[in-house]
């Protein structure tokens, strides 16, 4: 049964999309819609880290013997500028879908598994990385021309 | 391209698009004339639109006066008329109201029928708001739970009810959720599109009504969707342009983003008209830099030399409203003529001659070649919008200057099936909600995130109104122990936006010459502070120091009036850049603040 790895891979997937929007509310600071969203999408990956404990306690996560390769990187560091601020929101963007893609999958195995807790669990979690998504989107979409045409 | 409505009734607009589909105020003044119950949230009526509340003030003093609650952390004087005064902490009125609203749902005062038959999305708002007991709100807010069922019971017992709803909520945290809240409640209650049942999401002034009609707040002219294509190739139409030069490639960008991207050197010019933004924008500090740096040009068009002026490259004199003609509408639709009574002084212009001069030299053409826009003058004008506006929920096909010479003014929509204007919308309770008619498609009330034209389809509203919600979250700079106090900004009777005008009116100036503070007495006495001593209020964007005034607002605020732009003493060298998500408008109401005595009073 590989289900812990995958909950092994929700936990760390969380953990690194967390710092990774932490990292880009410190960095884009001067944009401050974007400072204050990449801190309240934060707060929302811990929150659902903590929320997979009570399946990492029933299933197991990271088991010896995991897959290699399986965990995707965070951003280690911001760039500047508008093109920057684009590159980086494009970044949180695709870790938040390989997040959403790791809830669908998990879902898919708790139906199977009959554990409703999980159920649950994992549709919550999903609702708000989608939510992330659409922001991302929306932001990364408002900020294109000015990024791509004009800025230096 | 935005307008001063960024700042001042944004929320208005982004309220009513979310919940009904477009903008346009459901409804009417004389709504308040015959209503049984009147809520203001955070709509200190009394200094902001004295003839309006002169009307309530009537009601108030007559015969079966109505029921009147306020929601406003200062005592006010609509809060001392109040027969239930709210008085939240600072940055929840988004509990406040999923309380209300939790009381109407719990003790079943909603009408199942007209939620049924006119709303989308009761169960996922029930389910949400189900987490806002009055016990949780009495904590949040820091207010008597039983307060909030007895105002709960008020609305919900009463056969009529209006709400107006202004800067105590549009200018604070999670305003647009707050606001759509108040849409909420009368929605569950079927409670608009007849006499004295109405929503009244209000306007600061005329002209913040139409730059949101008009356009002039980024969004497309007559309340069209950017990104509906039909909705682009009619203006296209209308202008006889090629649709890809209309900008509709992003969503407008706000004033807030405006500057930062001056900031950042990637806008170089800036034509700032009628406006004051060295004083009304947040962070003052910030945007005076921004205005002198190097890489902006800056122009201003104003009727008088302004604190924005001093920063300006060119300075253009513009007329005075005396001194052009065209027209306004006020914030229940009605459309006023306002001709011009003498000439501009000097070598002043009307704005619209100032701009029609820039596109002229600018060589702005058509696609047959002629000049764009084509016409001349304010009538002119008026026609094309006339033709622009026809068909959208802001129809203004039926009106002429004529028409509109020597009467009190008429209501849109006005057209040829309502020659005589509209007195209220939506008495049929058809939205306009739908797909191909909606001004945008909504947006996630708790970040802004754009819901897109597909999943909006599916939804298929057609023409019930959206039921929203969204749970209260803190607010971002909440107090501390550094800066214990949280900042409240706002108005005074006697001023408007940043004194241009009012403080070159003697009277006016004489009754408020400066700025003050105000302070809970309770805790002015912790600070050791007495009415009229010199206080330095601090936030961590800097300080001012002004008169302190003890009063009955709420413990824990501290209240500076906005209108004045010394650097010594603008309330908005303290405020925070930091806007709300969905309608952009900036959080003036909000950051916190240490308060200390410099002086005593006399010294």
């Amino acid at each position: 049964m590989h289900l812990s790895s995958y909950l092994g891979l929700l936990e760390t997937g969380c953990a690194t999309l967390a710092k990774s929007y932490r990292q880009v509310a410190k960095g884009h600071a001067e944009e401050a819609d974007v400072k204050v969203l990449c801190e309240q999408f934060a707060r929302q990956c811990d929150h659902q880290e903590g929320l997979l404990r009570p399946f990492t306690e029933r299933y197991g996560s990271h088991p010896s013997g995991e897959p290699e390769r399986l965990h995707a990187d965070g951003l280690s560091k911001t760039r500047s500028g508008g093109l920057g601020l684009l590159r980086d929101l494009h970044d949180l963007y695709l870790l938040a879908s390989y997040l959403d893609m790791a809830w669908t999958l998990v879902g898919q195995a708790a139906k199977g598994a009959r554990d409703r807790e999980l159920i649950e669990t994992v549709d919550e979690c999903a609702k708000q990385t989608q939510a992330q998504q659409k922001w991302l989107t929306t932001r990364l979409k408002a900020a294109a021309p000015q990024a791509l045409l004009v800025a230096d | 391209m935005d307008g001063n409505t960024r700042l001042c009734t944004a929320t208005a607009a982004a309220s009513l698009k979310e919940t009904f589909g477009a903008d346009g105020q459901p409804g009417s003044y004389a709504d308040i004339d015959v209503c049984d119950t009147l809520f203001c949230f955070g709509h200190n009526v009394a200094a902001t639109q004295t003839v309006l509340w002169a009307r309530m003030l009537d009601r108030l003093a007559g015969t079966s006066p109505p029921h009147l609650v306020a929601v406003d952390p200062r005592l006010t004087e609509v809060a001392k008329a109040a027969e239930i005064h709210l008085a939240p902490k600072p940055g929840t009125n988004l509990a406040l109201v999923n309380g209300l609203l939790q009381q109407l749902i719990s003790n079943d005062w909603i009408d199942h029928d007209f939620i049924d038959q006119h709303t989308k999305g009761f169960e996922e708002l029930a389910s949400l708001v189900a987490n806002y007991p009055p016990p949780r709100v009495a904590e949040i807010c820091g207010i008597d739970g039983r307060d909030v069922e007895a105002a709960a019971e008020i609305f919900g017992t009463s056969a009529t009810a209006v709400s107006t709803v202004l800067q105590g909520f549009y200018q604070s945290h999670q305003a647009t959720a707050a606001s759509v809240a108040v849409n909420n409640m009368h929605l569950l209650r079927g409670m608009l599109g007849r006499p004295g049942a109405g929503i009244l999401q209000m306007n600061g002034q005329p002209t913040a009504q139409n730059n949101r009609e008009t356009g002039a707040d980024g969004d497309l002219p007559g309340f069209r969707n950017w990104e509906n294509e039909q909705h682009v190739a009619r203006l296209a139409e209308l202008w006889d342009v090629d649709p890809i030069v209309i900008p509709h490639w992003a969503e407008p960008t706000h004033a807030m983003q405006i500057f930062r991207y001056a900031e950042q050197g990637s806008i170089k010019f800036l034509w700032i008209a009628g406006t004051n933004p060295a004083v009304s924008l947040a962070e003052l500090a910030r945007i005076r830099r921004i205005l002198q740096q190097e890489s902006l040009f800056v122009v201003v068009s104003d009727g008088y030399l302004t604190e924005t002026t001093a920063f300006a490259d060119v300075v253009l004199p513009a007329a005075l409203w005396g001194e052009k003609t065209g027209t306004y509408t006020n914030t229940d639709r009605t459309v006023h003529l306002s001709e011009q009574a003498v000439a501009p002084p000097g070598e002043a212009r009307s704005d619209l001659e100032i701009w029609l001069d820039y596109a002229r030299r600018m060589g702005f053409t058509d696609r047959s070649g002629r000049p764009l826009p084509p016409w001349d003058t304010p009538a002119q004008a008026f026609d094309a919008w006339r033709e622009c506006s026809r068909g959208r929920p802001c129809d203004y096909s039926g009106l002429t200057y004529d028409k509109l010479r020597g009467g009190p003014g008429i209501q849109w929509p006005c057209t040829d099936e309502a020659p005589d204007g509209t007195e209220r919308l939506y008495i049929d309770h058809d939205f306009p909600t739908y797909q191909e008619q909606c001004e945008n498609y909504g947006h996630d009330l708790a970040t802004g995130a754009a819901v897109t034209a597909i999943d909006h389809a599916a939804e298929r509203f057609d023409g019930r109104a959206r039921l929203k919600a969204a749970d209260w979250i803190p607010p971002t700079e909440a107090p501390d122990e550094a800066y214990p106090i949280s900042l409240l900004t706002g108005r005074t009777v006697y001023h408007f936006h940043t004194r241009t005008k009012t403080g070159r009116a003697p009277e006016l100036n004489a009754v408020a010459p400066e700025p003050w503070v105000e302070l809970a007495t309770s805790d002015a006495a912790d600070l050791e502070i007495n009415d009229g001593d010199l206080v330095r209020v601090e936030s961590r964007r800097g300080a001012v120091e002004v008169a302190a005034r003890c009063n009955g607002n709420r413990p824990g605020t501290a209240f500076l009036p906005f209108h004045y732009g010394d650097p010594e003493t603008a309330a908005n060298d303290l405020t925070p850049t930091s806007w709300d998500p969905v309608s952009k408008q900036p959080h003036f109401k909000s950051g916190a603040v240490r308060v200390e005595r410099v002086a005593e009073s006399g010294d």
